[in-house]
């Protein structure tokens, strides 16, 4: 798992990157996404990662209430982490926050759980960068800021990150919920597929909206000007304190390894 | 805005004609280092000590590739953000390296030192790492091997294409966001 989704972009994605390489005009802006198209081809062909940033493992399991998981699964997921990431070649970025001394193995992993009804075990992986991921914040708003606020604060903070996300990015976003919440709710609103539309039209609007502005930015791919600045923007939703609106970006790079398997 | 083909080591006059837009297909020895060989370098130079390579003319590829596939000199080796590198660059440059390969802006600081000792930074496609890869003819660990990705790597290159983002000039290439087109 962790080595298929470093080494193959997902459809949605590789689609929607032409896509946005033939509507843009600037000469810089097609040379990019041509060199990341090639290069999404010549990885799945000869095996090399698709970035030199196999990222920190995430996981994602929905374990449903009826399953039977013999023995211990978060180490299971662990020791997957560790053979796939020294199998496949792929770096291995986990280190101490403070010594800065690597784990050697890409572990651990972060795995968000969730319990579902039914006796199925979702995993979904996602291969996390550190360069979006570090142009990600997580801000308490007043309620009285609104989706106003929350769109000034998203344009900001991809403003800010200009072309260190290695745009064109994709752009999570929770909304609500608690602090910790809202940004678990960003990273999983990155596991939708691009093509998808939001179930509820009034946040399938707010996502065309809010997409639309951030590519009137015009940082485009790598921050060489351009019309693509995201390929995506997708948001997940819960209710919140009265007191509050908390808000999570969550910043993608156009390199979006992800893979989903159900048992 | 021209196109180059130049050799690393770069002589000063090699970078100091190089205009922001400029396409240079670098060929040659560069040398690769992020974090932890930044500091390591720095520490060596408060220390007084001699330094792992020769920075006359160098040119510093941040970058922490993945490991070799069997029947290839380095795995995938793509740019990672520069804007970490920023408090040592400065230093560097002061010691003759003449130029950085990475992704991202740089500080202000980063970009007078280009100015005061004729240097230049190049960008080259973040996430491009399988294509930047087969550029790659040969990898040696120089220095640092204890820090696995972060090592410090010799790296013989054929045609590695980059784009001059700051020249020695105050050019900058990445644009400005639009901030009025949002209503910012
Ligand atoms: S931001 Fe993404 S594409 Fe860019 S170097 Fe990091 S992982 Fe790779």
């Amino acid at each position: 798992m962790c080595i298929r989704a470093n080494r193959n972009q997902p459809d949605d994605v590789k689609r929607r990157m032409a896509d946005c390489a033939a509507g843009e005009d600037s000469a810089t802006a097609k040379e990019v996404f041509k060199q990341l198209l090639e290069n999404i081809d010549l990885a799945a062909e000869t095996g090399l990662a698709l970035c030199q940033d196999c990222g920190l493992a995430v996981f994602f399991v929905e374990v449903g209430q009826d399953a039977r998981v013999e023995g211990d699964l978060n180490e299971a997921i662990n020791e997957g982490v560790r053979q796939g990431y020294q199998e496949g070649y792929l770096r291995k970025s986990a280190c101490d926050p403070f010594t800065r001394k690597n784990t050697g193995d890409n572990t651990p992993a972060v795995v968000h759980y969730d319990i579902v009804p039914g006796d199925k075990l979702r995993i979904a992986f996602m291969a996390k960068g550190g360069g979006a991921e570090n142009m990600s914040r997580v801000t308490m708003l007043a309620p009285a800021e609104g989706w106003e606020g929350i769109k000034k604060f998203v344009l900001t903070r991809v403003a800010e990150s200009r072309s260190n996300p290695c745009p064109p990015i994709i752009i999570g976003i929770g909304i609500g919920g608690t602090f910790e919440h809202s940004a678990k709710l960003a990273k999983k609103a990155l596991l939708r597929k691009l093509d998808d539309v939001n179930p509820d039209p009034d946040l399938a609007a707010k996502e065309a909206e809010l997409l639309g502005l951030v590519n009137a930015l015009g940082i485009g791919p790598m921050g060489l000007g351009g019309k693509t600045t995201a390929l995506g923007l997708k948001m997940l939703v819960s209710p919140c304190h009265i007191a509050s609106l908390p808000l999570a970006v969550n910043i993608q790079c156009h390199s979006s390894r992800h893979e989903e398997v159900e048992l | 805005m021209a196109t180059y083909e130049l050799t690393a080591p770069l002589s000063d006059a090699d970078a100091r004609k190089l205009r922001s837009g400029d396409i240079v297909y670098l060929s040659g020895t560069i040398y690769t280092a992020r974090d932890a060989a930044h500091k390591k370098l720095n520490d060596m130079l408060d220390a007084g000590e001699k330094l792992p390579i020769d920075l006359q003319g160098a040119v510093i590829y941040y970058v922490g590739p993945t490991p070799p596939p069997p029947g290839y000199v380095i795995g995938s080796a793509g740019p990672t953000t520069s804007y970490r590198m920023d408090s040592f660059a400065p230093r560097l440059h002061s010691l003759g390296a003449k130029g950085s390969i990475g992704k991202g802006i740089r500080n202000d600081a980063v970009k007078k030192s280009l100015k005061d000792y004729g240097a230049v930074y190049f960008g080259a496609t973040g996430g491009a790492g399988a294509l930047l890869s087969v550029c790659i003819k040969e990898a040696e660990v120089v220095a640092f091997p204890e820090m696995g990705p972060e090592a410090l790597r010799r790296l013989k290159v054929e045609r590695l294409p980059l784009l001059v983002i700051n020249d020695s000039v105050g050019g900058e290439l990445y644009v400005q966001p639009d901030l009025k087109a949002v209503g910012l």
